[in-house]
């Protein structure tokens, strides 16, 4: 092989395997497309019973249903429209979790229709100043969960 | 007056970086006039650095003494805080992260222009117009945007407080460590515009630049791993990756480095890839800026974007597109006048190394789109998350092949080799993973990433020490050390990562004192719940009273504080290292009925993951001092050859005869 041909090889194996890339990250996106739900979104397409996927929206107010094991907790998550998804969690809930906060919970759709949650997420605000979670009312709620799918906080 | 001075000090580099270009361009002339005004070069890049970091000091200054007229400190600390928060409170915020950047920009600059000797000096002035280039936007950027010097027209009478999740030693080291790695490709970037742009791109070049790369790579090895051991223990959730966009952030520029590693090492040996390792340093330097945009831009939402400010964003990448678009755009002119580099066979050392670059490559296209893809949707309203589902089995499909090469790699041959040569190294490698894969399967029901993890983990371990087979260890080059170690330590973070994903234990209960759980041959005994009070906050705290077996029980205190300043409550979690693992427990609330929450995991060799980091930064460091002092040596002995050289002719003269009068 001449070392131009080797050259192009090597550029051609490079692009091969970008392109590879690209497309396996496409096709699996597509899929991920429905790995967040909004709560009108499982209503009406509800996920796979076990499928992993994401529920965000608002904690409903006076939804939060301690049970009495101590360590779960029953509560319903509200997005823009009527629609509710009854969520169970067991553990220690975060810090910024309330009633009428946003949330993003992690887990799958139990065969009762009620969200099994493994983990729970309540976004910590960029100004370090977590009133901006008060007051968050509807369509706003629904944003914010949206947005706080950055798992770390 | 300590703002004002660091605001001129600020001007100045950037009057300075203005000289920088221009002198390194009229260095590019190579004729006596360019000549000239070429010496300002190296002076303006070195006394800016000293300028910048004076800037950088006096901010330190202001946030120690609680300076509560100058606004970035009124809003970003509090008189009360302790003395290392309020100096780490400097850098948790835009401003003064922003300024960070820039001093350990000018800092890197200066550095360069003031060791590097061997580089030709036209290349070297070319660099040093792209280093001054990058610096003035960057100064741009502070000063029109961002000043962190500003005023208030009246003092504040006390600050807001910082964040208490940062008020942690994790912050203290971890942004200036990942600055200086991200930092540090930006003199990688511009010693590759400055070879592309005089042509050459040799050997002797890569030597000059590999330094540079390692150097900036060990320091994000090193931010990497103190992030995720930050966020595992600060954070209470017992997790050490979550593919937030801001950690995909940083992973980015490091696969790209750690590409950038591998070519710049072949470039530098066998003459071979010389514009693959241009391209990829232009691709880290992007991946940094590009990170830098995302956390910066306020187009992500999180606990590191500190500003929410389209003009910042768009600023940010504007400086983006000009750098990379002026990068690429040179690029294109200039790659096919590279002369061509040494050819090598597909089964060599370097065949191995190409291969593994471009899997990094994929894998980096993968983390890439996962992170761009919800801000694309969201421009069409549409609103997706991407997480580990994503993540997780799109990455693998490039990282098995990448690690299988990984093993053999090193055991090839530079230039060409037959896989036979190595057979007996190809089977052992081969029968330790079927038996790894075996063994878990048979042991128990797991998932098939952690067990492959695994397998390639104790393969990888293996064949990490295999180049060292049959050869004299005392006579090993520090270098070659160094890729053992760097090798070894992801065969040790792979084994973390994946023992934690299989072998987890937890448990979940609620508790009052004098009750005991058990959890993977762990008792817990909670002896009590108590009040507690720290500088600025209180907690309930836990005493948990814990034993593994018939030892010995530990006390271990899980908190739940609440900061007042900014009021906010986070979850401190107790930790408890063995040699196989750690214990983590965390308190929650109490329930009405008085029970308090407790959880509690068992995480087998979860420390690896971390250990694993340090080995590679370690590896990395090694490598450094190998190659340090190699070149040492070199220096000394063409230095006693010129002396000798010297004597020679002096005694030559002294022989010859005085001239009579």
């Amino acid at each position: 092989m001449k070392a131009k041909h080797q050259r192009l090889a090597l550029v051609a194996f490079a692009i091969v395997a970008i392109v590879a890339a690209g497309l396996i990250a496409a096709w699996t996106l597509r899929n991920q497309a429905n790995y967040f739900y909004l709560p009108e979104q499982m209503t009406a397409e509800p996920p796979a019973v076990g499928q992993a996927v994401r529920l965000g929206g608002m904690v409903q107010a006076g939804s939060i249903t301690p049970q009495p094991d101590g360590i779960t907790v029953k509560f319903i998550v509200t997005g823009n429209e009527e629609s509710t998804v009854p969520v169970k969690y067991s553990g220690i809930l975060p810090d910024l979790f309330v009633e009428g906060s946003g949330v993003v919970a992690e887990g799958s759709l139990g065969p009762d229709g009620v969200f099994q949650a493994t983990n729970l997420l309540a976004k910590h605000d960029e100004n370090y100043v977590p009133r901006e979670l008060e007051g968050l009312e509807g369509h706003n709620a629904a944003d914010y969960a949206a947005d706080t799918t950055v798992g770390i906080e | 007056m300590i703002a004002e001075l660091g605001l001129a000090a600020l001007w100045l580099a950037t009057a300075l970086s203005v000289l920088q270009i221009m002198s390194g361009v009229m260095g590019l002339r190579g004729d006596e006039k360019g000549a000239v005004l070429a010496m300002y070069a190296r002076p303006a890049a070195v006394v800016q650095a000293f300028l910048a970091v004076f800037a950088f000091l006096l901010l330190l200054w202001a946030f120690a003494i609680t300076d509560l007229s100058v606004k970035l400190v009124a809003t970003n600390s509090h008189s009360m805080k302790p003395l290392i928060y309020k100096l780490t409170g400097t850098w948790g915020n835009h401003e003064g992260s922003m300024l960070l950047w820039v001093a350990v920009l000018a800092l890197s600059g200066g550095l360069l222009a003031w060791m590097e000797r061997r580089l030709p000096e036209k290349t070297m002035s070319a660099t040093l117009a792209v280093q001054g280039f990058v610096a003035l936007g960057f100064y741009a950027f502070l000063l029109l945007s961002s000043n962190p010097f500003e005023r208030l027209p009246v003092p504040a009478m006390e600050g807001t407080g910082l964040n208490p999740l940062l008020q942690d030693i994790g912050l203290a080291v971890h942004p200036p460590t990942l600055y200086v790695g991200y930092v540090g490709l930006s003199v990688a970037f511009s010693l590759a515009m400055g070879a592309l742009i005089t042509k050459q791109v040799t050997p002797d070049f890569a030597k000059v630049m590999r330094p540079w790369v390692l150097f900036a790579w060990v320091f994000l090895t090193l931010g990497i791993t103190a992030g995720s051991y930050w966020a595992y223990y600060e954070l209470g959730w017992g997790g050490w990756w979550f593919w937030d966009p801001v950690e995909n952030a940083s992973l980015m520029p490091w696969l790209a480095a750690t590409a950038l590693l591998h070519s710049v090492s072949v470039l530098a040996a066998r003459d071979a890839l010389r514009t693959w390792t241009i391209m990829l340093g232009v691709l880290a330097f992007s991946m940094s800026m590009l990170g830098t945009f995302l956390v910066r831009s306020g187009v992500l939402t999180s606990v590191h974007a500190f500003a929410v400010d389209p003009e910042r964003g768009s600023f940010i990448l504007a400086l983006l597109a000009l750098y990379i678009g002026g990068a690429l755009a040179i690029f294109a002119f200039r790659a096919g006048s590279i002369a061509e580099g040494k050819r090598f066979s597909v089964s060599s050392r370097e065949g191995a190394l190409v291969f593994n670059n471009v899997m990094l490559s994929a894998i980096l296209a993968i983390v890439l789109l996962g992170t761009l893809y919800p801000l694309l949707t969201e421009a069409f309203d549409v609103r997706v998350s991407v997480g580990p589902p994503y993540f997780n089995p799109a990455g693998a499909i490039f990282a098995i092949p990448m690690f299988l090469v990984m093993a053999v790699g090193p055991l090839l041959r530079w230039k060409q080799d037959k896989p036979a040569r190595i057979q007996f190294e190809l089977m052992l490698l081969a029968s330790v993973l079927i038996s790894v894969v075996a063994l878990v399967a048979i042991l128990g029901d797991y998932a098939i990433l952690p067990v492959l993890g695994l397998a390639f983990a104790v393969a990888l371990a293996i064949a990490s020490f295999l180049p060292l087979r049959g050869r004299n260890i005392a006579r090993v080059p520090t270098a070659t050390w160094g890729m053992v170690m760097a090798h070894f330590g992801v065969a040790v973070a792979l084994f973390g990562m994946a023992s934690e994903s299989a072998f987890t234990q937890e448990r979940l209960a609620a508790v009052t004192p004098g009750s005991t759980e058990t959890v993977a041959g762990w008792t817990i005994a909670l002896e009590g719940v108590d009040p507690v009070a720290g500088p600025n906050w209180t907690a309930v705290e836990a005493r948990l009273s814990v034993a593994r077996g018939d030892e010995e029980p530990t006390i271990i205190t899980p908190q739940a504080r609440n900061f007042w300043a900014p009021a906010q409550a986070t979850s401190e979690s107790a930790l408890i290292t063995r040699w196989d693992g750690q214990l983590y427990a965390v308190i929650g609330d109490q329930s009405d009925d008085g029970r308090w929450q407790l959880r509690v995991w068992w995480k087998p060799f979860v420390t690896f993951i971390w250990y694993g980091g340090l080995l590679i930064s370690l590896g990395g460091v090694l490598s450094i001092i190998g190659r340090v002092r190699v070149d040492l040596k070199r220096r000394r002995a063409t230095r006693k050859a010129r002396e000798r050289r010297d004597d020679k002719i002096a005694i030559g003269e002294q022989a010859q005869p005085e001239p009579a009068e």
